[in-house]
């Protein structure tokens, strides 16, 4: 049963297209993942700093109205 | 206008969206194709820049009818400022496109007729930025630029729609290539592409956003006009 299921699994590798099966199994693909995000994160931060003073100018530019 | 474009909410959602393509683009599973392998993935990035752009660009239209319709100049800043992330969003997506196309057909530039007429879709935004440039009277430069954006708009819908499938295309559901159908129809790619392609549009937004704001404030064509 275990070595008809595991021969499945070899045919089935075997015949399908070439895909990253091994960066998932061995859980790399999660340091891709978390790279990304982490410079991801950084460009919104620094938008969210311009919208703030972006925001005082506005503030600003009401007094003067 | 200006309340909204303050307003947080629709970024808050954007950065959602977008961390969601990050994380379900790269982990969740994908149709098993040769030659595209792993790069189908590519989809939930390449794709949503044009789809972002058309979202944009057609934000532009409706600002740029709008000015002539009742002649206010912010209406014209909204217009600009949109194309211009629009056209951002379109090299990019030009760009991903090449290097997409050098690892599954071969060569960055294929003269495929998607590839070709998107090049000449971005040369007639780029020129609306460059007859912006050459008329210095801004009410003359918002109405003369607000007819050509109408014009782009409505040459660039043929160039990416209709053209490339009135012949043969590397581009999937063009022309006589029909080999990418399974992931056309593929749902649980959808999952995760029509999330990027709202996240990117939002992000494409907020950037002009920023921009329209910006000018509102400091430039002297805009800032005494209001939205």
């Amino acid at each position: 049963m275990l070595w008809n299921s595991l021969l499945w699994i070899l045919w089935q590798t075997s015949n399908t297209p070439e895909m990253a099966d091994a960066l998932r199994q061995s859980g790399k693909i999660y340091v891709v993942v978390a790279v990304i995000l982490v410079i991801f994160a950084g460009i919104i931060f620094y938008l969210f700093r311009i919208e703030n003073q972006l925001k005082k100018y506005e503030r600003h530019s009401q007094h003067l109205n | 206008m200006v309340k909204l474009m303050q307003q947080s909410w629709w970024k808050l959602l954007a950065i959602f969206l977008l961390c969601y393509t990050v994380v379900g683009g790269l982990l969740f599973a994908v149709p098993r194709l040769n030659i595209l392998n792993e790069t189908i993935r590519n989809l939930y990035y390449h794709v949503p820049m044009w789809f972002g752009m058309i979202i944009l660009f057609t934000v532009s239209l409706v600002y740029s009818i709008l000015y002539l319709y009742r002649g206010k100049l912010s209406d014209d800043l909204m217009a600009v400022e949109t194309a211009n992330v629009g056209l951002l969003l379109g090299v990019l997506g030009l760009l991903t496109g090449m290097i997409w196309a050098n690892y599954t057909w071969g060569s960055p530039w294929n003269g495929d007729p998607k590839q070709n007429m998107s090049a000449i879709a971005l040369l007639i935004y780029f020129a609306y930025s460059i007859l912006r440039a050459s008329i210095p009277d801004p009410t003359k430069r918002a109405r003369i630029s607000a007819v050509y954006n109408i014009f782009a708009f409505f040459s660039m819908i043929p160039l990416l729609f209709v053209v490339p499938r009135l012949t043969d295309s590397l581009h999937p559901s063009n022309g006589g290539n029909n080999g990418f159908v399974v992931y056309d129809l593929d749902n649980q790619m959808r999952l995760v592409f029509y999330p990027a392609v709202m996240g990117f549009t939002l992000l494409g937004l907020w950037i002009s956003s920023l921009r329209i704001r910006l000018r509102l404030i400091f430039d002297p064509n805009y800032n005494h006009s209001s939205l």
